[in-house]
Order: structure tokens, then sequence, then C-alpha cells
């Protein structure tokens, strides 16, 4: 019997997320003492749509008096802000959660437009994950005395916050809930290319009524970042961005009494042996990869393969590329989006170009890039080697480097030949083997059979030249504590 | 269709313990990864142009399905009406694939459906417990074959399955096949409720394709569990794996628990995604349901009219 | 006095590095001296070339020593105190000259530093339990984070304390699995070297704590900027010479024990020296959910 052959394919017809949701101004100052002030020298700056090159919005751009202002207004909160008692500062950190669950969907869509990543990722990544971590560190705030810090754990002052642009709203959740928490207040500068989610936060601390000066919100490059690292009434410093700006900052507060956290690079090694669950290994390269448009600082960007399944993995993996869909981010099935900057794309392009001159063997699925904006496709790299530099430079792109290896010693000592040691990731069906080689990886965050998972209670850092301290958990309590000093008194 | 194990494999089904080593030797299925998968899968917004044709898409894979105890005639043959003309107001709507009764209503069902392009699928062996003697099951088999059924539902044996007796389930399949003939293609339900675990449903699709199953399907509809994105996901990662291997295309049957049209494109983004564009026709993906159709029409009629439908504008069957 | 005094034995102070007690490769030494000038012996003047060969013992000594049983680095560190203890009679006197106390205070000050070793020898199967754990996390998901060591870690030890302080700082760090390189006391390092002949006979392998004596200003900044050397503790160091070390530490983000102002070396230490030089490693892996409807595993 003939069948009935449909004559059209299954083609996904454009679902955008409605833009309406959020009211984005012509125009933005910095937040200072719980107002919106214009700078004092009046710089400003633009900043665009990664996807489309679409100003967004004017910003007011901070220097040396901006900061000052700031600190000062927030060494000024925080004699009251520390004396209160914590399970009203846990009060006002839930407000601030339950303020970012009603306005998720708003958030998500400024966070997309101003960053470029897909709507799937702000929707169901980064806003819930905001929220949680808030909730998580508000329960915190009265409950410091059994946080293994001592009794009675003392904030530090005043704390001096710089993040970057890839998780703009995640990673000011990821400073700002657990110093507002332990007591300190904050002055934190987004990065240039994504200021309008801490903007939209500072309009939140006023709704959830934070007492002013608390949180303080100064936008600018990386000037004001180096200026407000250097200012001299800051008790504490956390960064999260390149290692070579992380070593800037060491240097600067080197001497002082202020206290250091560094978040910085990586270059993840995602190990995958013979015996691994080989659909879920091939999802979980491609989130490790290219979650984010892979600008992630724990990407799985080195994937070891061991070399009995090389082939086999490699064919599965660039068939799953090939249903990657790249385009506009505001696009509910876009799982692609946009570089970040013009800048980022740059660098990415660089090095991709010097993976194929150094012999690397490129490869992209078929992919049409949009005219506007910066965009990259999903690329894979085989034929590499240690000696290669994509194998050892952080790209902070959609640019896999895959690697083989013959035994699990050789796995492990590739994994580690870096000057990072952030990520890494296992995948195998023996247990031992994911118990001794996780035990082996000198990094952070070790996923075994996943990639990429994240939560509020999980400690995340990383070991040699991506920094110390870490960020979640109990653990991320002690970057905002004094440190005790002996026989408990504090 | 070949009728025995296709060439490339060939050697793994020479005894019970090479079936054994290349069954335990498939890669792990890691369960909180698949059902990740298939949940985000599950994100995809279909809208407009696209849902249109998911829609009808749906549709004429349904395996309009009847299987109860209490079943008549006179059921079989409204069902039968509905597969032909599933929207009464519409006659751009599709059929259904097929209608699937029990043996005993085949030869009603073929009458009901007979001059369209409604095939008639019975399930058979047992079914759905499937405890019987061989020569039962294939008894149950020739005689729904030879009323006519373009199809058969068969369901293997769980407890050799489990009890690890893989030559047994292997044996039973390809006499089922046999009896089933050139006429009638075969459909092999795994029941993986029962399986419990993604390895063995994995294993299960492998040793059902080894033994000439034109469709692996999940379920009979009758345990708890019944058809999941991630058993039905699993299953066309099978599918997809074996063609590439062996060269030879296998359809994939969920069945149970499909109830709404988001749920049925839900399923199709998968196969879209996984399997790919080749599985997209109902000759290779099929969907066990009964109220799932109503459902669709509903959904249909909102598409052409704008508004939101309601069930008295839908035939009950 | 008898009219034939017997003459003394003197020692020759060595360093330690690797498990062996060399002369500095430089050949050097320098004069130490009692509070008072009086001289009391000469020890090595380390060079550069000193640290980097302590370096390397280090980095080689701490794969095993990282990699050994909580239990065992517990029981090898307890061996330390019992060797100490046999030696009381030396350390006092070694720490009496060297500090100018008298008799009963070096002894009480001796007593301390064997105690603190036992205080660290329990700690070392312990720390994992009270600064790691398992995280509830949102998911279907077994998330396990636990304290490693850092690795090589480059000690100044403290300048005035010159034996129960030493052994304040540098028992933290190698309780933990970490491996050292100590720059001793300048101006009073023989307690630190001797220290370093009970660590041989203690069953603390070779390369695991390694010694040097001589010029901190001149051995500290090798160390501090040394890439393969994972964290330092300033103890040791002056205002001025902190910061300079610690902006040479930066180069390969060393982690960095600034100096801190301590009163008393008896007070009971608490746990920030142990988890000064620990990283935490957090493990993930997925559970499923065991029975859950509509799931399988």
């Amino acid at each position: 019997m003939a069948k009935e052959k449909m004559t059209t394919a299954f083609e996904y017809a454009p679902a955008p997320e409605s833009r309406s949701v959020v009211d984005i101004a012509p125009s933005y100052g910095l937040f200072i003492d719980g107002e919106f002030t214009e700078a004092a020298d009046g710089k400003v700056f633009k900043t665009v749509s990664p996807s489309t090159e679409e100003v967004l919005a004017e910003v007011a751009q901070a220097g040396e008096a901006d900061v000052d202002r700031a600190v000062r207004a927030a060494r000024k909160a925080f004699e009251k802000w520390s004396a209160l008692p914590g399970s009203e500062r846990a009060k006002y950190l839930f407000r601030i959660a339950r303020i970012i669950q009603e306005r998720s969907r708003e958030l998500a869509v400024l966070e997309t437009l101003d960053n470029g990543k897909p709507i799937k990722e702000t929707r169901d990544a980064d806003l819930p994950l905001v929220a949680a971590h808030f909730f998580y560190y508000a329960g915190w705030a009265d409950k410091l005395d059994h946080a293994g810090y001592g009794a009675n754990p003392r904030p530090l002052g005043v704390a001096g916050q710089v993040i970057p642009w890839n998780f703009p709203l995640l990673m000011l959740a990821w400073k700002i809930a657990p110093a507002l928490a332990t007591g300190n207040t904050v002055v934190l500068k987004p990065a240039e290319t994504t200021p309008l989610s801490a903007l939209f936060f500072a309009d939140i601390c006023r709704q959830a009524g934070l007492p002013k000066g608390v949180v303080n919100i100064l936008p600018g490059y990386g000037d004001t970042g180096a200026a407000l690292v250097a200012h001299p009434d800051v008790n504490k410093v956390a960064f999260t961005g390149s290692t070579a700006v992380g070593k800037e900052i060491a240097r600067t507060v080197a001497g002082t009494r202020k206290k250091l956290t560094l978040e910085l690079g990586g270059k993840g090694a995602n190990i995958v042996f013979d015996d691994a669950p080989i659909d879920q290994a091939v999802e979980g390269i491609v989130t490790g990869i290219f979650f984010n448009q892979g600008q992630v600082c724990c990407a799985g960007s080195r994937l070891l393969v061991q070399e009995s399944v090389h082939d086999e993995l490699l064919d599965s993996l660039k068939r799953r590329l090939s249903t990657l869909r790249l385009g506009d981010p505001l696009d509910k099935n876009t799982d692609i989006g946009a570089i970040n900057s013009a800048e980022q794309l740059a660098r990415i392009t660089t090095l991709a170009d010097q993976g194929e001159a150094e012999g690397a063997e490129r490869w992209s699925p078929a992919c049409e890039l949009p005219s506007a904006g910066y965009w990259f496709a999903p690329t894979l790299f085989t034929n590499v080697t240690q000696a290669h530099t994509i194998a050892r430079d952080e790209i902070f792109g959609p640019v896999l480097s895959v690697l083989t290896f013959r035994t699990p010693d050789e796995a492990v000592a590739k994994a580690n030949n870096t000057q990072y040691g952030l990520s890494a990731g296992i995948w195998t069906e023996k247990g031992s083997r994911i118990l001794a080689v996780a035990n082996k990886l000198r990094a952070g965050v070790v996923w075994s059979n996943t990639f990429n998972k994240f939560d509020p209670t999980s400690p995340f850092g990383g070991y040699k030249e991506s920094g110390f301290g870490r960020e979640g958990g109990r653990h991320g309590l002690e970057a905002y504590l004094a440190p005790s000093s002996p026989e408990g008194e504090r | 269709m070949p009728t025995t194990a296709p060439h490339a494999l060939a050697d793994v089904t020479a005894s019970d313990s090479t079936l054994r080593r290349f069954l335990h030797g498939l890669p792990g299925v890691d369960a909180v990864g698949l059902e990740a998968r298939a949940a985000s899968l599950g994100t995809r917004s279909i809208k407009t142009t696209a849902k249109a044709y998911a829609i009808d898409l749906a549709i004429s894979m349904v395996d309009l399905t009847t299987l109860e105890g209490a079943d008549t005639p006179g059921k079989v043959r409204a069902l039968g009406a509905k597969a032909v003309r599933p929207d009464p107001t519409d006659r751009t709507t599709p059929a259904t694939a097929a209608v699937c009764v029990y043996p005993d209503m085949v030869a009603t069902a073929k009458e009901a459906v007979a001059g369209s392009s409604v095939k008639v699928a019975s399930v058979a062996t047992a079914f759905p417990a499937g405890r019987a003697a061989l020569p039962v099951k294939l008894a149950d088999v020739r005689d729904a074959v030879a009323a006519g059924a373009d199809e058969i539902d068969m369901v293997i044996d769980r407890g050799a399955f489990l009890a690890g007796n893989y030559r047994k389930v292997y044996d039973e399949i390809t006499a089922v096949k046999e009896a089933c003939g050139a006429a009638a293609r075969l459909k092999v339900i795994f029941e993986t409720g029962e399986l419990s675990t993604y390895d063995n449903i994995r294993r299960a699709s492998w040793l059902g394709m080894l033994a000439g199953a034109d469709f692996i399907k999940t379920s009979t509809g009758k345990v708890a569990v019944n058809a999941t994105p991630a058993n039905t996901l699993l299953m066309l990662e099978a599918v997809r794996d074996f063609r590439a291997q062996t060269g030879v295309q296998v359809g994939v049957k969920p069945a149970g628990g499909i109830r709404t049209s988001k749920d049925a494109i839900k399923f199709l983004v998968l196969v879209n995604e996984t399997a790919g564009a080749d599985w997209l026709d109902n000759h290779w993906f099929r969907f066990g349901a009964s109220s799932l159709l109503n459902d669709l029409l509903m959904q249909r009629q909102k598409l052409a009219t704008g508004r939101y439908s309601g069930p008295d504008y839908v035939t009950v069957d | 006095m008898n009219a034939v005094d017997r003459l003394s034995v003197l020692k020759t102070y060595k360093l330690y590095v690797g498990g062996k007690f060399p002369r500095s490769e430089s050949g050097r030494v320098y004069e130490v001296t009692d509070p008072k000038g009086n001289w009391l012996a000469n020890a090595p003047q380390s060079s550069r070339k000193d640290a980097r060969d302590a370096v390397v013992a280090a980095r080689k000594a701490f794969g095993g020593w990282a990699g050994a049983t909580a239990y065992n680095r517990g029981q090898v560190l307890y061996r330390v105190a019992e060797m100490l203890e046999g030696r009381r009679d030396q350390f006092v006197r070694e720490v009496a000259d060297a500090e100018g106390l008298g008799k009963s205070k070096a002894g009480a000050v001796v007593d301390a530093a064997v105690d603190r070793w036992v205080w660290y020898a329990g700690w070392t199967d312990k720390i994992a339990q009270v600064v790691g754990g398992g995280n509830p996390v949102a998911g279907p998901f077994f998330n396990l984070s636990s304290p490693e060591p850092t690795g090589v870690v480059a000690v100044l030890a403290p300048q005035e304390s010159s034996f129960l302080g030493l052994v304040s700082v540098l028992a933290p760090v190698i309780a933990t699995g970490n491996t050292a390189v100590v720059v001793a006391s300048e101006k009073s390092p023989l307690p630190a070297l001797s220290l370093a002949e009970v660590l041989a006979t203690s069953d603390v392998p070779g390369g695991v704590v390694n010694v040097l004596s001589g010029r901190t200003a001149e051995i500290a900044p090798p160390l501090a900027a040394h890439q393969d050397v994972n964290a330092i503790d300033l103890a040791g160091a002056d205002e001025g010479l902190a910061k300079q070390l610690e902006i040479a530490a930066a180069d390969n983000l060393k982690r960095v024990l600034r100096p801190q102002a301590v009163d008393n070396w008896t007070a009971t230490p608490g746990t920030d020296r142990l988890t000064a030089f620990l990283e935490t490693k957090t493990v993930w892996h997925p559970t499923g959910s065991l029975g859950a409807s509509g799931s399988s595993y």
C-alpha cells in the first residue's frame, strides 16, 4: 500500500520570546547610595545587542571620583547593615529572591538582549540559578554562627566586586548574595558589554526596600574596576574574569589587608573512556563546550577521547552538532546565540585560525551565520595535541579541541597538563575508575557522567591559575568573613 | 524487509553467549542524562506552520487503539470510521495510520476501514502478559494474519528477558516474524515499564531489531509506566544506530500515556532531532493511543478557526 | 674543672633537601649567635639554586604524600612527636641558646612544640569531615566536596619563635598532604636544622619537608616567583618583604598566607592554618531516582 509521504519537512517556525516584557530606557546612570546618578565627569558609553549590533541604551561610565563616592556610601551603609540582626538581613535577601522570580521573564529577555545568549539558557539556567542563589544565601544570614567559622563571625566591610559578561546576572548573584548575607556592603562593577541586568538589579534592590548604600552598581570599563580594586577603603575584593586581569588584581592588593578571591580562566578536560554511556557523553560534550557559546570559564574545551572509541564518538558528535540551531537568541528554539562582542569574536577567530595554521583539522556543521551581529559557528578541531595553542590557551568560544589518549594514566597526565585547574569531566560506566580519576584530577569541579551543572549549595572555584577561593555553599561564606583568631575569639 | 538477522551483525545471534556478549557490550545509558536530553527537547517551541504540520503528521501516525475486554463489533466499527475520517467537519484531516484491536476483532476492523489507507493492526502473542506457550502465541498470530491484519503487535516474554534468556526471546520473535509472513509488519512490544532499566530497554531494542522487528514499541498500555519521552528517545537512538550499522531501517511506536497534542509534538521533536527526518512518516513512526486523537483534532480546529474548540466538537467513538 | 677538659664535638649544621643533608651548593655559611652575640655555629647560607633544588624535591614527594592515607600521615606526624620527645634535652638547649630563654621557659616551649605535633597528627583524618561534605543540590546528582592539598608550599618560618613558631606553621602544611620548603628563622636557624634530623628519622618521606637556612630576603624571592610552587606562607617576612613576595607570587596565583601578628604561639591554633593550604574539589555524579514513577535507572 502506498504510504502517504508528507511533502514538507519538520521546519520549526520562528518562536520568538516577546521583547515587550522588558522596557529598556534610553539611558542609565550609576547606582550609588540608593540613587541613579550621572558620572562625575559625565562620561557615558553605549551597550549593544550582540546579535544585531543595535544600541540598547547609553550607560553612565564610572570614574575614580564615582568609585570613591560609591565606596564611601557603602562604608556608611556598612555600619547599620552589619549591625542588623541576621534574620532581618535574611528577609531582605528573600525579598530579592522573590522579586527576581517574579521578574524572571523580563530579566531573561533583557539578559538575552544584552549578552546575546539564547533565551532558552537565560530562561532555564541563568534566571533560576540567580533566584536560587539569593534564596540559598538568604537562609545563611541568621545562621552564620553554625557555619564552621567560629561563633559570631564578623563581616569584612566594603566588598569591591568585578564581574564578567558571560553570565552577567548570575555572577552578580554569586557575588552579592553571600556578601550581603554575611553583613558586608557592596560596590559592584558589571562588564562594559553587559551592564543592563545589574542596573535592573538596582531597581530590584529599590523594590525590596534595601537600605541605600548597601548595594552600589558602577558600570564601566577595566579602569573603573582597577580603581575599585585599588580603593584604600575596600576590605574585600572578589573578581571573576580572565587570569591575566586576576594576576594584575593580586598584585594590586599585595601588601594590603584586603581579602581576595579570584575565579579565573580554565581549559577543562572532558575525558571520555571507551565504556562511556556514549549518547549521554555526546550530550555532555555539547553542553560542555557549546553552552553559552563556549564563553564559560569551566567549559570542557579539551575533549580527551580514548583512541578505541575516537571515530565512533566523533561521528556521533558531528551528527549531533548538525542539529544545533544557531540564530536569533530570542527564539525559543535557538541553541547557539551570538558571541558577546566584536572583541571576543576577534579573539576566537584568531585562535581558531591559529589552530588551523598549526595543523589541526577544522570542522563545523553546515550553518548559516546572520549578517549582522557577532557570530561564530560551532567548531571542532581534531588531530590536536597538547602542543597546539588551541589545547593550551583558553579560547572562550564555541571551539572544541579533540585529543586522544590510550590509558587512564595518560588521560590524567594530559588533563592536568595545563596552568589552569577549574573543571574536568569523566565519562565511564566504571565506578572505581571515576573515583580514581576524579581523585587525581587537579581541578576544583569534576563532573562525572555529566557536565556544566551548577547549584548554589555546591562550592565552585579553581586550582592553580584558575584562581582561589570558592563560591557557593557553606564554603562561599568564607570569602566574606574575617579570619578567625586563636582560641575561637573573633 | 529481511526476515533473518542482517548480515553485518549476523554473527552476534549465533548462540546464546554471543548474543549475551553483544547485548551486554552495548554502551550503557545514564538515566539522568537521557531524561535531561528528552526534557530539553521537550522545551522546543512548535508554533504556527510548524504546529499545523506536526498536528497533521501526528494524526497520520496514530494507531487508534481499543484493547478492552468489553470491545464489541459496534465499538470497533465506530473506531474504524473515526480512523478513516477523524474529523467529519473537515475532510482535509488526514486519516490515522491504523486501528489497533484484539485478534478476534480484526475481521470487523478490516471491514470498517475497507477502501481507505487505514491499516489494521492486531495485538497478539497472548497480549498483554505474553504468558502462554509458543504454539499458542503463534496460533494467535496466524489467526490475526488470516483475518487480514496488516500489522502484528507482539509482546516479548519479559520473564525470559529478565532471566537473561535472550536467545529464547530472540527465537520467539523470529518465529512470530515467520508467522507474520510477507503480508504483515511486525511490531515488537517490550513493555518497557517492566524492563525497568534503560540499559534493558536498549538491549531489548537491539534484540528485537536483530530478530527482525519492523517496529519496536514501548508498551502495551496496560502497566503503570508506558511510553515516556526518555524511553522513546532511547529507542530512537537504537533504530538510528541500527540503521547506521546494518542499513536496515526499523520503526518506533511509543504507546500508552500520550494524550495531548503537546505531548505528541514533543515526541515528533524527539524523532526529528534524534533519528531524523527519515522517520517522520507513518511508515516509520506511530503513536499507540486513543484519546490523543481528539485532542489533536481540537488543536487542529483551533489552528483553523482561531477559536479554542471543545469536546462536543469532536466525535466520541 | 678537671685539668684536662674534654673537648666537645661540635655539630656541622646542614640543609635538609629531598631527605638528604647537603651543604649549600654555594659553599657559603654564616655565623649564628645567641642573643648576646656568642657564636653558636655556622649555618649554611642557602642560594636560589638550593631553593630550586628544594622545590624539585618537594614536588617529587607531593604525589606520594598527598596520596597517602590520612591515617598514615597521622601516624607519621605522631612519630615525629615521639622522636622530638626523645630529643627533648637537645631542643631545650638549642631553643634556650637561640631565643635567650632560661631552661624552664625553653622546656615549656619545646613541650608545647611536641604537643603541637600531636595536635596536628590528630587532625590529618578529621579535617576532611570538618570542611568537606555532601551538598544537597537541587537535582538528581550526588555531589561531594572534599579538601585536597594545594601542592608545594613555601613556608617562611617565624623569625622570633625559632622552634614552636616553626612547628606551628610547618605541621599544618604537611598534615593535610602538602609538601614544604621551609626557610628557617634567619638569625636562629639551628632548631629548624635539628628538626630536620628528627624528620629524617620519623618515617616522613624524603622531600616532604625541606629546610633551608640563610638570608630570608635572598631565598624567599625565588620561591615566591617559582612557577612550580603553589602557595607561600609569609609568616617570617617583614612588611616590605611580604608585599614584594606577594606581588611575585601573583605570577602563578599562589595561595598567599600573609604575615599575621602572633602574640602567643602556645595558644590553641584553630584550623585556619590547615585550611589555608587546602583546595576544595567538588565531584558530581548523576543519581537517578530509584523507583520514582515514570523513571527508569
